[in-house]
């Protein structure tokens, strides 16, 4: 869907050569939602902003549904960017125009007549869930309602491609998830590829299918969104991958946790990665088999993929049915570490 | 110095106040427009402006300083070549239009640069990446967006005309500037004077009341 092939930005700031993105290269495919993380600095911005062309590249390529956006010009860049949206970090709504003619305007920019256009914005603003605001202006709206106008405005003309530069990041916990799950529905409803920047791993944790880690305008980790979390590479990453993971301190700690526990029974590791176990896993084993299983400490965490983390339990009673309850929870496909037998 | 007002011709003074409501507006109309037009050029083609263009910004903001620097009742003195040749006459309140509208379209000219760059780049970004052409952008983004600014700026520029009126009047241009130099000023009618003042501070006040209503009335945010 989307492919950067050696894409290179560099800014002339007081005469000194700054080199944002350097030489980049990057798949992104078709449905998926895309996560670029990296902290501030790292480029990311300006990647996401070289997509459309709202930054030159000093180099290299872009191709976006077959289009090379990088050899386009004038009115076919214009129609090529009708076909790419785009929210930002602070909304950029027109003060001046409601929430429907906030919506409308990339409609007009179309050239799409007035009785399509009201129908058109009709329909988006129920999918946003912003009915009833139809004639508020940006001042009297809350953070994630301007944020909503932005994504129904940026959906207007139908996009195959949406890209979030920091949407999320000015807004609270709560709304910020909110947002992301609007962008998951119609990710899924309008099968629509979304790019989403953001510096906050739980954005990525919680809604993306991919992840790249950017550090100094290159990439240095990408791939499956479970892949990175269960095991990341560069250093970079794990301190993102720490942001909503336990953190080492916690797991140093475990046999310090240990001494404290009565030695019965096996004490088990269980690693969820991206598996659609049961959340109620541990108490169907309870009811399936006699064994007392006790959690003695556990880090879970939910991803678009499954499930994601570990848990550390004991269990007690009969050996064999210990050994039963195991394979029951092997066959859920969650990996067990027996890291202490007492039996 | 008489205050019963014997001097005071009723209808010469309504002729006056009319000529000046005449001048002040249609010079105001100009000024928008030229004032506007200006704006947008300097804005344009400023550093990281659509039209970024160094040479045109450079004579376009020439000429407005240029003409900004003379003062009006040298620039109207100046001009009379240039107003024989546009309107046939010097004298009245037609011959006073070109010096209005070129003293007063440099000075409006740059607050509309002012109001153009009070508006946040991201939503100029934002109308790009839906793909706008710079002539949706002008229209839909940068005027929309900067209106109550360039409304209390004409109300700036407004009240700045009614003075070069004034003075424009004290060379002939008519209106009540002219009435209060030459029926009143010269001819030691006071009284005269006295009324034309009070009345172009009345219509000060009225300029300065309906900007301030339509640009309050136009800013949503």
């Amino acid at each position: 869907m989307i492919s950067i092939q050696n894409v290179k930005k560099v800014f002339t700031l007081d005469k000194n050569l700054i080199t944002a993105v350097d030489s980049l290269s990057l798949e992104i495919k078709e449905g998926e939602i895309f996560g670029v993380i990296g902290y501030s600095g790292a480029g990311k911005s300006t990647l996401v902003r070289l997509l459309n062309r709202l930054e030159e590249p000093t180099d290299g390529s872009i191709i976006i549904d077959g289009k090379e956006m990088t050899k386009l010009k004038g009115k076919n860049l214009r129609q090529a960017r009708q076909e790419i949206g785009m929210i930002f970090q602070h909304f950029n709504l027109l003060w001046s125009r409601t929430t429907e003619e906030n919506i409308a305007f990339p409609l007009e920019i179309a050239g799409v007549p007035k009785t399509e256009r009201n129908k058109k914005v009709q329909e988006l603003i129920d999918l946003v869930g912003l009915t009833g605001r139809e004639k508020a202006y940006p001042s009297q709206l809350s953070g994630g309602q301007k944020q909503r106008v932005g994504i129904a405005r940026a959906l207007a003309n139908d996009p195959k491609v949406l890209l979030c530069d920091e949407a999320t990041s000015a807004l609270d916990p709560e709304t910020t998830n909110s947002i992301l799950d609007l962008l998951v529905d119609i990710n899924k409803k309008l099968g629509l590829t979304i790019i989403l920047i953001t510096h906050e791993m739980h954005v990525i944790r919680k809604i993306c299918d991919r992840v790249a880690v950017m550090e100094k305008g290159n990439i240095v980790e990408t791939g499956n969104v479970i892949d990175v979390f269960s095991n990341p590479e560069q250093p970079v990453t794990k301190k993102f991958v720490e942001q909503v993971m336990s953190n080492p301190d916690v797991e140093e700690s475990v046999d310090n946790i240990l001494e404290h526990v009565e030695k019965r029974g096996k004490v088990l590791r269980l690693h969820f990665i991206g598996t659609f176990a049961n959340e109620a896993l541990i108490s169907e084993v309870s009811k399936k088999f006699p064994v007392d299983t006790s959690i003695i400490q556990g880090k879970i965490t939910q991803t678009q993929n499954g499930i994601l983390g570990t848990l550390i339990v004991q269990m007690v009673g009969n050996t064999t049915e210990i050994e039963k309850a195991i394979n029951f929870i092997k066959e859920a496909s969650v990996e067990v570490e027996v890291i202490r037998d007492d039996t | 110095m008489t205050l019963e007002f014997a001097n005071l011709d009723w209808d010469k003074l309504m002729t006056a106040t009319y000529e000046t409501f005449y001048m002040t507006l249609i010079a105001l109309t100009g000024t928008f427009i030229l004032g506007v037009l200006l704006g947008l050029l300097l804005y344009l083609t400023d550093k990281d402006g659509l039209w970024e263009n160094k040479v045109i910004n450079f004579i376009t903001a020439t000429i407005v300083n240029v003409f900004r620097a003379i003062p009006f009742i040298i620039l109207i003195l100046l001009l009379f070549p240039f107003t024989y040749f546009l309107i046939g006459t010097i004298r009245g309140p037609n011959a006073a239009l070109p010096a209005l509208i070129i003293g007063a379209a440099p000075f409006y000219g740059r607050l509309v640069e002012i109001a153009l760059k009070e508006i946040d780049k991201g939503v100029i970004e934002a109308a790009q990446s839906m793909g706008a052409s710079t002539r949706s952008i002008i229209f839909k983004v940068l005027l929309p967006e900067s209106m109550p600014a360039l409304i209390s700026g004409i109300t700036v520029t407004a009240i700045a005309l009614i003075g070069y009126t004034a003075m424009a009047g004290a060379i002939g241009a008519g209106g009540l500037g002219s009435y209060a130099y030459y029926a009143g000023f010269q001819r030691r009618a006071f009284d005269i004077v006295f009324v034309c003042s009070v009345i172009i501070v009345l219509i000060v006040f009225i300029f300065q009341f309906i900007g301030d209503f339509i640009s309050k009335k136009l800013d949503k945010r």
